[in-house]
């Protein structure tokens, strides 16, 4: 080594170049939950099950969802609507019962896909974690679109 | 001469006797060469010559007179001749006219496959599938029926109807009595029966299998689930009725028979029994025996590669399913049960027998 290597001091003055550099750049980082990055518009989160306009459940267990999905996540049953439950189902046919096992969900939106109704939708939400598997299977409740959420849709016509 | 006849279709000849249809020379092909049927049904005389789905070009009318024949002609009602050729899937005109057809069928057909029972097994959406166009040029509301009750055991949807006439043909020739036809005519035509009677017959169940649509179904199958998520397995019994040859088709869910149906063959007609006569099956083995402990079950049906049953990946005996052993051999032990679905899940519950339920489930049999 010469004697320039040797007291080490240029070494010394060039990384302390980059280490304050940085300082000036922008932050790579975000600091979360204040402040959360927006999504990409393909982005496919946790699944929401859609109403129409009146309110009505578009789902009528059709199955082509479960068809399509590739690890066998979805499971239904379905039933015949009533008379008097006009309001509550679209269709002669609904989902009484709707699950997806969201610890076998890729959320590869191939559900979505396959749908004919429309009533199947990836939102922009991140799946939460859990400490028990029991957690991870989600009924037909827990997929379905909220009347606050319905609200709000018709007020911004998003969400 | 001979009693053999050769006849050319698709550039394949084929050796029949006399008398023989186009049609059914082409299904002695067999594959694509054979034209899709709507109306014609082997097993039921009279049957054909409605739906025009069949239509071939006859590109040489005989060998004695070898001028083709004008117009396509439907293959189920004409007869061959010696040395006739005819074109089927090699055809332009012939293919032009099938979609044609198809969108003749369909434009009174409600879009509601995701409700119909019959979707997955269902012989329009099949030809729809291979020749229909993706829209509608149908401007027009569609003819719609006011609902009829047919009885407890088969759903009429008449907006489904494609006026095939196989069901009035099953029910003159299988059963004693007649009690549905179409009644009244041109666009108001429609499956009745006379002031809403009930069918029943003990063998008017076949007249659901024959329906290429989904306008005739099984009540005590309604909704229960999609014919795709069900396993075919198949059956028999000593049935006490003797035209009911006993032989059947298992729908199965685990160990639940969810439906009863008859064996099919490859052109989707029901199969001969193994007395050598039509498979026909009685009421009784169709709504009544919805448990497996009334079947000797044979085995798994097979089933075409390309059709959607065959996704559940079927194969072997009915609750062979166990472990497999290369886990004890490798690991030395059986893994860990993480989590037992039926703990948390609410579909298909062990304790809960949907095929128990004589209709469809309602919101109070899911409470």
């Amino acid at each position: 080594m010469t004697f320039g290597e040797k007291i080490y001091l240029p070494a010394i003055a060039k990384g302390l170049k980059i280490t304050v550099g940085h300082i000036f750049k922008k932050k790579a980082t975000v600091s979360y939950p204040e402040v959360t990055r927006p999504f990409s518009p393909v982005f496919r989160g946790l699944h929401v099950l859609n109403r129409d306009e009146e309110g009505r459940e578009k789902c009528t267990a059709c199955g082509l969802c479960a068809l399509a999905c590739p690890a066998e996540a979805i499971t239904m049953e379905a039933a015949e609507r009533k008379r008097g439950e006009e309001h509550l189902y679209r269709e002669e046919k609904y989902a009484a019962r709707y699950e997806i096992n969201m610890l076998r969900c890729i959320f590869c939106g191939y559900c979505e896909e396959a749908c004919p109704k429309d009533a199947i939708y990836l939102s922009e939400t991140v799946m939460p974690s859990n400490y028990t598997r029991d957690y991870f299977v989600y009924k037909k409740q827990d997929m379905l679109i909220t009347d606050e959420q319905m609200k709000k849709r018709a007020e911004t016509g998003k969400g | 001469m001979a009693d053999n006849i050769k006849v050319t279709i698709d550039n394949i000849t084929v050796e029949v006797p006399m008398g023989t249809t186009i049609l059914e020379a082409a299904r002695k092909i067999g594959g694509d060469v054979a034209p899709p049927t709507m109306c014609y049904y082997s097993k039921l005389k009279g049957s054909g010559g409605k739906c025009r789905t069949c239509l071939v070009e006859v590109s040489k009318g005989s060998e004695k007179d070898p001028r083709p024949m004008p117009k396509l002609v439907a293959s189920c009602r004409t007869g061959v001749m010696d040395g006739m050729e005819v074109k089927s899937m090699t055809s332009d005109k012939v293919i032009d006219a099938r979609k044609g057809v198809t969108e003749f069928l369909l434009l009174n057909h409600p879009l509601d496959c995701p409700v119909c029972d019959q979707a997955g097994e269902c012989d329009l959406q099949n030809l729809g599938y291979d020749h229909g166009n993706a829209g509608t040029r149908y401007e027009y509301d569609r003819r719609t029926f006011e609902p009829e009750d047919i009885g407890p055991h088969i759903q009429l949807h008449m907006n489904r109807c494609i006026m095939c006439f196989r069901c009035v043909f099953t029910a003159d020739q299988l059963t004693n009595t007649r009690e549905h036809g179409i009644l009244d005519r041109g666009d108001h035509a429609r499956i009745s029966t006379c002031i809403s009677k009930a069918l029943d017959n003990d063998f008017i169940g076949n007249v659901i299998d024959v329906c290429p649509v989904g306008a005739l179904t099984d009540k005590t199958f309604r909704f229960k689930n999609r014919v795709w998520f069900t396993k075919p397995v198949d059956a028999h019994r000593n049935c006490s009725n003797p035209k009911c040859c006993g032989e059947v088709r298992l729908w199965m869910r685990g160990e639940e028979v969810f439906r009863v149906t008859a064996r099919k063959d490859e052109w989707g007609e029901v199969a001969n029994a193994s007395n050598g006569e039509t498979g026909w099956i009685c009421n009784e083995c169709r709504f009544e025996k919805k448990e497996t402990k009334d079947w000797v079950i044979e085995g798994p049906t097979k089933v075409d590669r390309h059709s959607v049953i065959a996704q559940g990946h079927y194969a072997g005996k009915v609750g062979t399913a166990g472990q497999p052993v290369l886990i004890d051999k490798v690991i030395g032990k059986q893994p860990q049960l993480t989590l037992d679905i039926h703990t948390v899940s609410d579909v298909n519950k062990p304790s809960y027998h949907l095929d128990q339920i004589e209709g469809p489930a309602h919101s109070d049999d899911f409470k």
